[in-house]
């Protein structure tokens, strides 16, 4: 069994009146099987909607599956004396920024998870100095929150969740609110998190530019899991995607509109090289 | 512009009086207003005023930023002389129509003034060298006892501190939905106060309807994060007393049995 796995999850809202008499129900998530390895990078992907926030937060038991499971590192999430376990091995990053960060000092707020798990005095500063380095905000260990901008209030929320010394971190949408410039610091900071610290990174976003380097991918529509599998997988199938509502990066679209038009590509080209490339050779060929 | 604003004015500057323990500041803060009522004549306020003018210079604060607080009291202090000085029974100084100032009517005023001006600026001092983050540090410290009778100290300090760090998140807010509205042709500014007042009211439910949002959001935040109240929860930067610390005890409990001395024998 992997870090993660769900057991045909399914989660409802229920939908009340004023009365409190029950008006509708919202299958959110559909019987949905997820199974992820230890330092893997799972992308997962969908439209407003899809629902792939709340079964974001199923892996961090805020929310509770209606039906079906999911294991945390082996833990039931329903299992109330494995709760806090739980939250420490999988943390969660949310998509505002102002509204996750506590402290009123960088520092601080990096150490808020480590104080509420009982860390000793100083193992919370090495922990803090650590994951701060981890993510590049050391040098504003001293400033307040407000003074920084959305990526970098971003990379702190990532640093206050390592510094819980986390097996995986689940980040949602964590860039839907920053600029292009911010979306990259984030990106970045996840990937090097995953590829010299070896935690699992669960991303959840609608950016496709997030998750080429991701390992595996999953697509979510209406609750229910999609499509599946790498991310050349994924992107070879252009019309699948456009049917689900979701973008493909420019590079892998225009490959595919080549394609129609009748210029011998292979599907799935994730990046500007591998486009040049392609074409050179066929250049040169000729 | 709305998120320069500087909260509990604290003055960042490097001093003696700003390295103190938040618990010996707030304790001294106290003493020091006790200490005013404790004392009634000349010789116990010009030990006060000596006692107050060595933690100005001290905290390295500007005197001028001491007065600043003066300004918000100016009306209350004013009134305060007034009605002492005229409605004080007793020996008739100077009197003009129905309005007559007594010997002990100036007495009072004059040492209300003084009283009420050292308490605010004893204050100041105490708010201009302590960040609002070790003040709630200390108070919850200091505070721990009242545990016993289920005060939720832990708890209130902890409010206290999100507060103090989302005011400027919501100052800023407010400043957007205003822009927002001031863009659709909302008029904040012409009009009687009851015609401001009522102009605030759509620009009031946007803000507390994004506050409830975003206290739901941290909420969950906070848990995410196992934050599961004050029990088995540790410190990142706990309070400790230091050397400097048990002098400035010293000072205090000097200056503090000299104001009772005085009180019972001059």
């Amino acid at each position: 069994m992997g870090i993660i796995k769900t057991d045909k999850l399914v989660f409802e809202y229920i939908r009340r009146d004023e009365e409190g008499n029950v008006e509708g129900i919202t299958r959110a998530v559909d019987e949905v099987d997820l199974d992820v390895k230890q330092g893997d990078f799972v992308a997962i992907l969908g439209h407003n909607g899809s629902g792939k926030s709340t079964l974001a937060k199923h892996i961090n038991a805020i929310l509770y599956p209606t039906e079906g499971a999911v294991w945390v590192d082996g833990m039931d999430t329903r299992d109330e004396k494995d709760l806090w376990n739980i939250r420490q091995e999988a943390g969660m990053v949310f998509q505002n920024p102002d509204n996750q960060i506590i402290g009123q000092v960088v520092e601080e707020d990096v150490g808020f998870g480590p104080e509420n798990m009982g860390v000793p005095t100083e193992e919370i500063w090495e922990r803090v100095e650590e994951s701060l380095k981890a993510v590049g905000m050391y040098a504003y260990r001293k400033f307040s929150p407000n003074k920084l901008s959305g990526g970098q209030k971003q990379r702190v929320s990532i640093a206050g969740v390592i510094a819980m010394h986390p097996k995986c971190i689940i980040l949602d949408e964590p860039t839907a609110m920053l600029d292009p410039n911010g979306r990259k610091e984030v990106v970045r900071a996840v990937r090097a998190l995953n590829d010299v610290e070896g935690i699992t990174v669960v991303l959840i976003t609608h950016y496709m530019e997030e998750i080429i380097h991701a390992d595996k991918v999953f697509v979510m529509d209406k609750g229910k899991v999609a499509m599946e599998g790498t991310p050349r997988e994924i992107f070879s199938q252009v019309k699948r995607l456009k049917e689900l509502r979701l973008d493909v990066p420019q590079v892998t679209l225009l490959a595919y509109e080549l394609q129609r038009k009748g210029i011998e590509l292979p599907d799935g080209i994730l990046t500007v090289e591998e486009l040049t490339q392609h074409l050179l050779q066929k250049y040169h060929m000729k | 512009m709305l998120r320069d604003i500087t909260l509990g004015q604290y003055y960042q500057t490097d001093s003696v009086i700003h390295k103190l323990d938040p618990r010996v500041k707030l304790i001294a803060t106290i003493c020091f207003i006790i200490s005013l009522f404790v004392v009634k004549n000349w010789v116990g306020y010009v030990l006060a005023a000596v006692f107050l003018a060595v933690m100005i210079k001290l905290s390295n604060v500007p005197f001028r930023y001491m007065i600043k607080g003066m300004k918000a009291i100016i009306f209350i202090l004013l009134i305060t002389v007034v009605f002492n000085l005229f409605l004080t029974p007793g020996e008739v100084l100077w009197s003009v129509w129905k309005l007559k100032i007594t010997k002990e009517g100036l007495h009072t005023a004059v040492m209300m003034a003084v009283r009420l001006s050292f308490l605010i600026i004893g204050s100041s001092v105490m708010t201009l060298t302590t960040t609002p983050n070790s003040l709630t540090d200390g108070m919850e410290k200091l505070m721990k006892p009242l545990k016993v009778f289920r005060v939720p100290v832990h708890e209130v300090a902890m409010m206290m501190s999100i507060a103090l760090r989302f005011i400027p998140i919501l100052l800023e807010e407010t400043d957007k939905i205003m822009k927002a509205q001031i863009a659709r042709g909302a008029d904040f500014e012409s009009g009687n106060l009851i015609k401001k007042a009522k102009a605030m009211v759509p620009l009031l439910v946007p803000l507390f309807i994004s506050a409830f949002r975003r206290a739901n959001d941290l909420a969950m935040a906070m848990e995410a994060r196992c934050y599961r109240g004050g029990e088995n929860r540790t410190k990142m930067k706990p309070l400790k007393y230091a050397g400097r610390d048990r002098i400035a005890y010293g000072v205090l409990t000097a200056y503090f049995a000299m104001c009772v001395v005085i009180r019972i024998y001059l």
